[in-house]
């Protein structure tokens, strides 16, 4: 009776749940699909989906950092250094940092200006600011927590402001920012193209939408196999393990299965008013950095 | 070994069946509801919970767990969740040699067919605390009150697949504090590993061996040495000669003496330590 390590196995079922799934997900045809949307590879009304995401986000607050280092090896912070990179934020800005939850970019973004400030003492500095918006208050305490154990407050040049809201509806006036950031975030919001026109609405013109998101693996087959092995066979029992969170992280790999490829988020990107649209693919296709400007 | 081949047969065959049940229902657009109440007057409500409950798994993945969960209690016991999983991901082929035992007697079978449960909600613990001293219910009582414990602390089992090993899961973890009650043994570390040490001699749980083991290297000098000196011969001797403790209809037995039940089961009890 002693289970041999299959490989085979291992591919069997996990396509044995993909075919029991969408099984499921074909019986939910005949009723309105607009009342439907997925939740990972399930299958739920839509009006629950908000709050089902809340609950996941709610249960993985405590140990998300820890399991984001745990599950990348440490690569979502080489990932959102990039971001910030590619942001290339100046004096002045005004970044709304959406989904911001526990703070990475804000932080990221914090030091960015800190240490441009620094160095422009006797230039003309503007103020800048940064808002960082979370639908979920137990991300957001988590956030708040962190900046003061970081040092990561308001100051003469740079107005620090936490914000719980939605991102389909957000509680701020139009045309007030000039960034507009979102990282592994819109993947979870229920009305993505929603989320796109209230990006649009609030920034100011000449302002830039920037999104950092899990995406797919192209032309790559080998590589696609063991990103899902990793992803199915490995990232639940870790988040078992580590944090005592089984459905949350079997949501997580399967929601980014679900998320729209890159052509197909640019073209609702740019349906929702943004021009010069473009993306970048990191670490061999898994994120990308997808970016747009108000114009 | 036959029954074991003959046990699995019919578990795999009727995981088969309901899969085909599934596959037919949704291509003949049987509304699911029907199928649902057909199957479900035939399962009992232990079964249907666990089955809602259930996290199907792999092996890669039950190995995964096995192992991460081990180091992950070793390093911290108070993840009493992760030597739960443990317990789940290493214990078939001992529940199902329990199994086996529980259903060659013939208290064991009533447990198996009637799947009760220990918790606030079906032990009236009022009840128990009037009992005569004596008696089980009474010393029960007595031993939750003492160290601050409820039955209800137990986890549900998740990564098993067949409900009837799961249900023995269960029932182990749920009589885990009758049988510190009448091994009178309290719920310090010292307590915990000789309790362990009986559970693992008298059921062959792997986690119970791991516990025992991992658990004693834990104890401090002075507990070290009674451990040594005192509770591990006992706790060795008492696993061997114990019979069976998984096959005992504990709810039925409340109003017996303690006393009784210790020599049906050939229990010993550990003297104070003074009198040693």
């Amino acid at each position: 009776m002693f289970r041999k390590l299959n490989l085979f196995k291992i591919y069997r079922t996990f396509n044995k749940r993909q075919l029991s799934l969408s099984i499921r997900c074909c019986n939910n045809f005949t009723e309105e699909s607009k009342d439907f949307t997925h939740f990972g590879f399930e299958t739920v009304k839509t009006d629950e989906k908000t709050e089902k995401v809340h609950q996941v986000f709610k249960d993985v607050a405590e140990k998300y950092d820890l399991m984001n280092d745990a599950m990348s090896m440490g690569i979502h912070r080489l990932w959102k250094d990039i971001f910030l990179e590619r942001l290339y934020p100046t004096l002045g800005t005004k970044l709304l940092d959406v989904a911001g939850g526990t703070g990475d970019i804000a932080f990221r973004y914090i030091n960015y200006i800190n240490n441009l400030n620094k160095s422009n003492q006797d230039a003309y500095s503007k103020k800048s600011s940064v808002t960082i918006l979370d639908i979920n208050q137990h991300m957001l305490n988590v956030g708040m927590e962190r900046a003061e154990k970081l040092g990561h407050i308001s100051n003469e040049t740079l107005d620090v402001e936490w914000v719980c809201g939605n991102a389909e509806e957000l509680p701020l006036e139009s045309d007030q920012f000039t960034a507009y950031t979102i990282a592994f975030g819109i993947r979870n919001v229920t009305h993505i193209d929603k989320a796109l026109r209230e990006a649009y609405r609030v920034l100011k013109p000449g302002g830039r939408f920037m999104c950092l998101e899990f995406s797919h693996i192209e032309n790559n087959e080998t590589l696609q196999w063991l990103y899902d092995q990793y992803s199915f066979q490995v990232i639940p029992p870790m988040g078992q393990i580590l944090a005592n969170q089984w459905q949350p992280y079997q949501y997580l790999v399967e929601s980014i299965r679900k998320f729209p490829k890159k052509l197909e988020f640019k073209s609702m990107i740019e349906e929702a008013g943004f021009k010069q649209v473009t993306y970048e693919n990191l670490t061999l296709g898994i994120c990308a950095i997808h970016s747009g400007f108000k114009l | 070994m036959q029954t074991l081949q003959k046990l699995s047969k019919i578990v795999s065959t009727a995981r088969i069946n309901s899969q085909r049940r599934i596959i037919t229902s949704s291509l003949a657009h049987i509304p699911e509801n029907q199928i649902k109440n057909d199957a479900e007057s035939q399962i009992d409500k232990f079964t249907k919970e666990f089955n809602e409950r259930k996290i199907e798994i792999s092996d890669f993945q039950r190995a995964l767990l096995a192992v991460g969960s081990s180091v992950s209690a070793l390093l911290d016991p108070r993840r009493h969740d992760m030597i739960a999983c443990l317990g789940e991901t290493t214990g078939d082929q001992a529940l199902m040699q329990i199994y086996e035992k529980m259903m060659a007697s013939e208290e064991g079978r009533q447990i198996i067919s009637e799947k009760p449960r220990i918790n606030t909600k079906t032990v009236n613990l009022d009840e128990l605390k009037i009992m005569p001293e004596n008696t089980l219910g009474y010393q029960y009582w007595k031993f939750l009150n003492d160290n601050q414990v409820t039955p209800d602390s137990r986890l549900d089992v998740r990564f098993m697949d067949d409900p009837m090993l799961a249900y023995v899961m269960t029932r182990y973890r749920e009589v885990h504090d009758l049988i510190h009650t009448v091994l009178g043994m309290k719920t310090n570390m010292l307590g915990e590993v000789a309790v362990k040490w009986v559970e693992a001699l008298n059921t062959g749980l792997p986690m119970c061996y791991g516990g025992a083991i991992f658990g004693a290297m834990r104890l401090k000098t002075k507990h070290r040495k009674l451990y040594q000196q005192y509770y591990l011969p006992w706790a060795l001797k008492n696993g061997r000669n114990t019979k069976p403790l998984m096959n005992v209809y504990w709810e039925k037995r409340w109003q017996q003496d303690i006393g009784d039940i210790q020599k049906e089961l050939r229990i010993e009890l550990l003297p104070p330590i003074d009198l040693l």
